[in-house]
């Protein structure tokens, strides 16, 4: 016993303090993209077509990114041309699937829940957690969001095991064929009025299994989103700056 | 000794395909029965279909020869089965059944693996409508029958924030007289997406085959590429992609120790372990970025390079963590009611995992020496300063301990690579590939050895790209394990060897 209590007091209390203070990420983190102004049409034609994702748009003579589709690759091929640069701002969560659309304009990050969503769910948000496909690299990053670190319970927001005792669904991945009736069972086991959060490129977009014929290429209109949080896999700050923002905290 | 009729190659080679002879059946049903009454274990078995029939290519292991063996065979749309003299084929025949139709007569479990179309046009073994989507888990499952026994079945959608699965268990009480697994439903269709490749996506498909062993996977993808290019990355990317490697191997290995504790309740252990995970994980994003190791490893070497100051940073950070993550372990394996706990559940004997060709970790824990940093190292990234870590009891405990001490181990490895770095580039471009070759990658990831094969088309294009996950093994260890268990210590028992989900769908 006091073995156990020499060795909590050696661990340290270790609950950060976002978001009340801004995490300190690594140098080479790759956050929110940054679109380089005045490209002429060829940059922006070898923009277009350098990446394997199709994130990338030219709409009305400007470059235009899909951060559901973007996943944030350390060899980005437009950044070697020089299209676009990736910020330190793990800020990404947005309401809508519109929003996710990025040009020179100022992004758009996630809004609150209306009035009476916010009064039913403000202080205490249960969801339920469905993987259709994730690699398992979106489930770990959500897994440590319960870690002491984050301590996600001090914001009354939790997993649950049942569906019944969920205010929402989480989903990760590209929704995989052998997943599709699961994950739909399970949403419509969940009691109204509820949430749908679709968290990392997969569940957005498909991510790098985008076109597979074994995956419906990610939620698409299979489900109503709320709050989509952009990644490959999201940094466990981004999705936790999404929650936040949904329930008016931050 | 049929030696004279197989290929006997060493890992990082690569192999015309012309100069390997296709052997009749009964020559490679034969050389491979004598092989792995041998010394040799089947490290990958998969077929790729040509005009005439399907090709069958077999990879055998000598693991203390340090070396690989090939066999190669044409069938037409069925075969002998292999299995009831070799059970570690079960899995890669029932493969070859659900891909191309291909009927390994006399298998005794012969069922859907991961519930998808056929990849050629060929009738469905099972019958099923060959114009729908089969669904998954719809097959016919072991049923022990009787007054008093009861079925359980959990999943695919489960309690925690976990892949999915569908477990049925036979019980009869509590006690568990088998439990059935049956996957698929992670499955992307990654191999099928890698034909005609190397594509722009390819690699960041492989980055996410398993996403908690993305440094294994993309390794042994990258080496697949290297060795069909004969290109030899620097001593430096070696050394970079170790230290990734047993990076990854910390926060998996440290992760699994805290939640093994928090599954019988030790809670202090559960909770430091599941900060210090996230700290090792945060080491990896020093390196690269990305928590999970995305963009640091590529084909020719190694995207992003150590400087001086990070190497003392990531030196600094790790003593700390190396502190207090024995302090948080120790404490697990120091105290009685955790013991009481681990020891005698889920009991692996060798010979069972032996026979069902399990690898990594619980084979290590079973008594099984494997572990291809030892046995089949390519570059010289990994030195072994400690003995090799092995366990005999095969039980839970053995399962934790082997991770404890690969934990102190890897301590030691990363610590000793990053102050003796070698220098050279981070990435040398790489050449086309070989037309009409096929090369064998083998990589020691967290869980145990990924395999990729490798095989070109007459244009130097992969043809067919085959993947084996360490899970892919060692399910069956895990199912096996569960007999004569109560159902209650299902949880544990599952993650004492917390193997992938999606690594086995792909």
């Amino acid at each position: 016993m006091l073995h156990i209590l020499s060795e909590r007091l050696r661990q340290g209390h270790r609950t950060g303090k976002f978001p009340k203070q801004e995490p300190t990420l690594p140098e080479r983190f790759r956050g929110l993209p940054q679109i380089t102004p005045n490209l002429n049409q060829q940059q922006r034609t070898d923009a277009v077509a350098s990446c394997p994702f199709s994130a990338l748009h030219d709409k009305s003579e400007k470059l235009q990114i899909d951060l559901g589709c973007c996943l944030f690759c350390a060899d980005c091929p437009a950044v070697e041309l020089g299209a676009l640069e990736f910020s330190h701002d793990y800020r990404l969560a947005a309401s809508s699937r519109d929003n996710l659309l990025l040009g020179d304009e100022t992004y758009r990050l996630a809004e609150k829940l209306n009035k009476r969503m916010l009064k039913l769910f403000g202080r205490s948000l249960k969801l339920r957690q469905v993987s259709a496909g994730g690699c398992n690299a979106c489930e770990a990053d959500l897994n440590v969001l319960s870690t002491l670190v984050f301590d996600l319970g001090r914001f009354g927001i939790q997993f649950v095991a049942s569906p019944r005792h969920a205010d929402g669904i989480m989903v990760t991945g590209p929704v995989t064929e052998n997943m599709r009736s699961a994950l739909l069972d399970t949403y419509a086991a969940i009691p109204e009025p509820k949430l749908v959060i679709a968290s990392g490129a997969c569940a957005i977009g498909g991510g790098p299994f985008r076109g597979s014929s074994e995956t419906n290429s990610g939620l698409g209109d299979l489900l109503p989103v709320d709050l989509y949080i952009p990644g490959c896999p999201p940094h466990p700050y981004t999705a936790l700056d999404g929650l936040l923002r949904l329930l008016n905290r931050r | 000794m049929n030696r004279a009729k197989q290929i006997s190659f060493h890992h990082g080679a690569c192999v015309p395909l012309a100069e390997l002879p296709c052997l009749d059946f009964s020559t490679f049903r034969e050389s491979l029965l004598e092989e792995v009454a041998g010394d040799a274990r089947v490290a990958s078995f998969f077929g790729h279909p040509a005009a005439d029939g399907i090709n069958l290519y077999a990879v055998l292991a000598h693991d203390w020869q340090g070396d690989l063996a090939l066999l190669h065979t044409k069938v037409k749309t069925s075969f002998p089965s292999l299995t009831p003299e070799c059970p570690q084929l079960h899995l890669f025949e029932r493969e070859l059944a659900e891909q191309y139709g291909l009927r390994p007569e006399g298998h005794p479990w012969l069922k859907p693996v991961r519930f998808h179309q056929n990849w050629i046009d060929a009738a469905d073994i099972w019958g099923r409508d060959p114009d729908r989507h089969p669904i998954p888990g719809d097959m016919d499952f072991y049923r022990v029958e009787g007054e008093e026994v009861h079925e359980v079945a959990v999943g695919p959608v489960h309690a925690g924030v976990i892949e999915p699965g569908h477990f049925r268990f036979q019980c009869h009480g509590e006690e568990v007289l088998s439990l059935e697994i049956s996957l698929g439903f992670q499955h992307r269709g990654i191999e099928q997406m890698l034909v005609g490749g190397p594509h722009p996506a390819s690699i960041y498909q492989l980055e996410a085959a398993a996403g908690d062993t993305s440094i294994g996977h993309t390794i042994a993808y990258s080496q697949v590429l290297e060795s069909l290019a004969a290109s030899e990355v620097s001593p430096r990317a070696y050394a970079v992609r170790a230290i990734a490697l047993e990076l990854e191997r910390l926060a998996n290995h440290v992760g699994d120790i805290g939640a093994m504790a928090g599954d019988v309740g030790f809670l202090p252990t559960s909770s430091f372990c599941g900060r210090l995970r996230g700290d090792y994980l945060n080491l990896m994003a020093e390196l690269c970025g990305s928590r999970f190791g995305r963009g640091l490893v590529r084909p020719g070497g190694v995207q992003f390079d150590l400087h001086p100051e990070l190497v003392k940073m990531l030196l600094q950070r790790l003593a700390v963590l190396e502190k207090e993550t024995r302090g948080a372990i120790e404490l697990c394996f120091d105290s009685p009611s955790v013991l009481a706990r681990f020891e005698g559940i889920g009991i692996l004997n060798i010979d069972d995992a032996e026979a069902l060709g399990l690898v990594g970790v619980a084979a290590r824990a079973s008594g099984l020496l494997r572990d291809v940093r030892l046995h089949h190292p390519l570059g010289d990234g990994h030195k072994f300063s400690d003995p090799p870590v092995i366990e005999t009891d095969g039980d839970v405990f053995a399962r934790g301990n082997i991770r404890r001490r690969e934990i102190y181990a890897s301590h030691a490895m990363i610590r000793e690579t990053l102050t003796s770095l070698p220098a050279g580039a981070n990435c040398t471009p790489l050449g086309p590939l070989a037309p009409e070759s096929l090369a064998v990658s083998l990589c020691e990831g967290w869980r145990g050895e990924v395999v990729h094969v490798g095989l070109t088309d007459a244009q130097g294009q992969l043809a067919r790209y085959k993947i084996v996950d360490p899970s892919f093994h060692n399910w069956s260890g895990m199912a096996l394990v569960l007999r004569g268990e109560q159902i209650s210590d299902f949880p544990l028992c599952n993650k004492s060897f917390n193997l992938s989900y999606c690594g086995f769908d792909l």
